[in-house]
């Protein structure tokens, strides 16, 4: 990245950016409020809200659910609306904040093509959870208590058992799990007022028929019409994948966790066998877990995928073979479809081929800024007050999104004189992410990857330290086989 | 410093954040929910036994009895049995003394025993309820693996144990 490249990135918000998420923070106080009660200045908030959505396809809806849960009618169709018109505010500024990311950095970006809705049968097991949303929504933040978590235990529980409902069942217990631990949340400060509104929003809508083939990358062929770059909002749409088979080149891995999930994201270049143009992939492997497994033992969690692992470990290279590449760019992984290669260095493939690389299109269900996470690199910049600055212009290092399983440290992400990170956008600001970084520290040169622990941890103190903890994975897996098969 | 954006403004704003490492064997599962400190702790004379403790957070009452429902028999001199004492130990090891403290709404320092804090007596408390619980936190490590991507988990990024 150039400076001139982060002067453009960082300039004056995109137009329209401001005044959208002021809608958003009204409507968000609004439910922390809960919509049962609504003064008359927040149901002002909805009405703007609604407003903002009239020349839109949404309009007619959300203005309806606007005026009748004013009046005190909160029903399921109306949250849908008012959780549609939400996310379809997000999703302009994702838009908004994407493109003027591929601007600055000159990448080209595939358009999604719309493709056929599938509006499966309304599974039985939704209705447990869009009551519970419903219940929130009405109470408002402000009014959760322990049993209103408790009442999301069987819904959850239900929802895990069926893999096809894996995202809404990660989603709703992540959720219950911050509003337990927060609970009663009247007694708070400070609550995480669009974090939490963002979960509720995304949920509802994984709740409603269709939102559950909203699952990208399924196998299955999907209808396929329109010509690319049309796109139709809010549309829960797929394209077919296509099979690819090439050499895959990690840029780095960025790591997602709360207490029962882990997902591991390789973000990676595909460089197509037959020489076709190099793609932007991200392969996902994610387990379920608990929250007493922690630190570099989570890998241990997604052993299902040793070549995947040792590709992280290893800082290799990886050929795959026939594996499924959905439009939004999220590689399928099959293990056994894959083969370790040469070494391969980060640094070299971002500097090479992130220039000339094809950037993959967002699903419009996805459009939200918390999924901007793109990989950069960045050197010959200097370092102050956390942040880096290349000619004069700064970006944000994000410090605390260094996790216990990787080995980068805040005094090695400030000693560093290259770092392959990803940028992303939160609170109003961007950032910068690191996955890689490479410098001097107290005169020794250093370069730590977060895959380099993916098959144990190479550092002597952390070894040590986690043969002091024990084998938490082999403790519970153990317990689990004494006491779940009696 | 550059400023960080405002708490309520944050997508990604982490909430909980990850609990210490500590060893399982002894008191495999410890959790603040419902009110309550509770959680299981193995019996130190028969592999296949559990004892289910717990300490409310309203009345600092106690509890402890065997998944069976039995009571534990260290319970009858009116005073903390081991079991509960494990449970505590092994509670402020996993969430820090501070987050324990202020869960059960009780004042102690870094030299403080935490049951000396306590002032509740044995109380009943639902035990298949919270060994139940136990059971459905095992069935997570049941859970087949997922290679389909979830969008999400960007909501929860993997954050360093320690505010930074």
């Amino acid at each position: 990245m150039l400076g001139v490249q982060l002067a453009e990135l960082t300039g004056a918000a995109p137009d329209g950016t401001e005044e959208a998420l002021d809608l958003v923070a009204g409507f968000d106080d609004a439910l922390a409020h809960g919509l049962g009660r609504l003064g008359g200045e927040r149901s002002a908030a909805l009405t703007a809200l609604a407003g903002a959505l009239d020349a839109t396809p949404l309009g007619p809806a959300v203005r309806e659910a606007a005026e009748k849960i004013a009046a005190g009618s909160v029903t399921d169709e109306h949250l849908a609306a008012l959780a549609g018109g939400r996310t379809a505010l997000f999703g302009a500024v994702h838009d908004a904040l994407l493109g003027r990311l591929d601007a600055a950095l000159g990448r080209t970006r595939a358009g999604w093509a719309e493709a056929a809705i599938e509006t499966d049968a309304e599974a039985p097991l939704l209705g447990a959870a869009r009551s519970w949303l419903q219940e929130l929504a009405i109470t408002g933040w402000r009014g959760v208590d322990h049993d209103l978590v408790s009442a999301s235990d069987q819904a959850v529980e239900a929802l895990l058992a069926d893999p096809g409902a894996r995202r809404l069942a990660v989603l709703l217990d992540g959720l219950a799990a911050e509003l337990r631990a927060s609970s009663p949340v009247a007694t708070m400060e400070r609550l995480p007022v669009r974090r939490w509104a963002d979960l509720w929003a995304r949920a509802l809508l994984l709740c409603r028929p269709g939102g559950r083939s909203g699952l990208v990358g399924r196998e299955e062929p999907g209808g396929r019409s329109g010509p690319v770059g049309r796109e139709e909002q809010g549309s829960v749409g797929r394209e077919e994948p296509t099979q690819v088979s090439g050499r895959l080149l990690i840029l780095g891995v960025d790591v997602h966790e709360h207490a029962t999930a882990v997902q591991a994201q390789v973000h990676a270049v595909l460089e197509p066998a037959g020489g076709a143009r190099p793609r932007v992939v991200r392969v996902s492997v994610g387990a379920a877990k608990v929250d007493t497994i922690v630190g570099p033992a989570v890998w241990r969690l997604l052993d299902a995928h040793p070549t995947l692992l040792g590709a992280l470990a290893e800082r290799r290279g990886l050929d795959v073979t026939d594996m499924s590449l959905p439009a939004s760019g999220d590689l399928i992984w099959h293990d056994d479809r894959a083969a370790l290669a040469e070494p391969a260095d980060p640094f070299v493939t971002a500097r090479v081929l992130l220039p000339e690389a094809a950037f993959p299109a967002v699903p419009p269900l996805e459009r939200h800024p918390v999924r901007i996470a793109e990989p950069v690199l960045v050197e010959g910049h200097r370092i102050g007050d956390g942040a880096v600055e290349l000619d004069g212009h700064t970006l944000a290092l994000d410090l605390d999104r260094l996790p216990g399983l990787g080995p980068l440290t805040p005094a090695m992400v400030t000693a560093a004189e290259a770092c392959v990170g990803l940028v992303r956008w939160d609170g109003g600001r961007w950032t910068l992410q690191p996955l890689a970084v490479r410098g001097t520290l107290k005169r020794k040169p250093f370069e730590a990857h977060g895959g380099d622990w993916a098959m144990g941890p190479t550092d002597p103190k952390v070894v040590k330290a986690e043969a002091k903890a024990g084998d938490a994975v082999a403790v519970l897996r153990e317990r689990a086989g004494r006491l779940l098969r009696r | 410093m550059i400023e960080t954006a405002a708490r309520e403004q944050r997508s990604a704003e982490p909430v909980v954040r990850p609990v210490r490492p500590r060893k399982l064997g002894k008191v495999p599962f410890v959790e603040l929910a419902d009110g309550r400190l509770q959680g299981v702790v193995s019996s130190g004379s028969d592999l296949a036994r559990v004892y289910v403790s717990s300490i409310s957070a309203a009345t600092h009452g106690f509890s402890c009895s065997t998944n069976n429902n039995r009571p534990c028999g260290g319970l009858s001199g009116g005073s903390p049995c081991k079991h509960l004492r494990a449970l505590a130990d092994e509670a402020v090891l996993q969430y820090g003394l501070d987050r324990v403290t202020r869960y059960l709404r009780v004042e102690a320092g870094d030299d403080d025993d935490l049951m000396s804090r306590l002032d509740g007596t044995r109380e009943a408390a639902p035990a298949a309820g919270v060994f139940s619980r136990f059971l459905r936190h095992l069935a997570y490590l049941e859970l087949p693996g997922s290679t389909a991507p979830i969008a999400e988990m960007h909501w929860f990024p993997a954050v360093s144990a320690e505010v930074r």
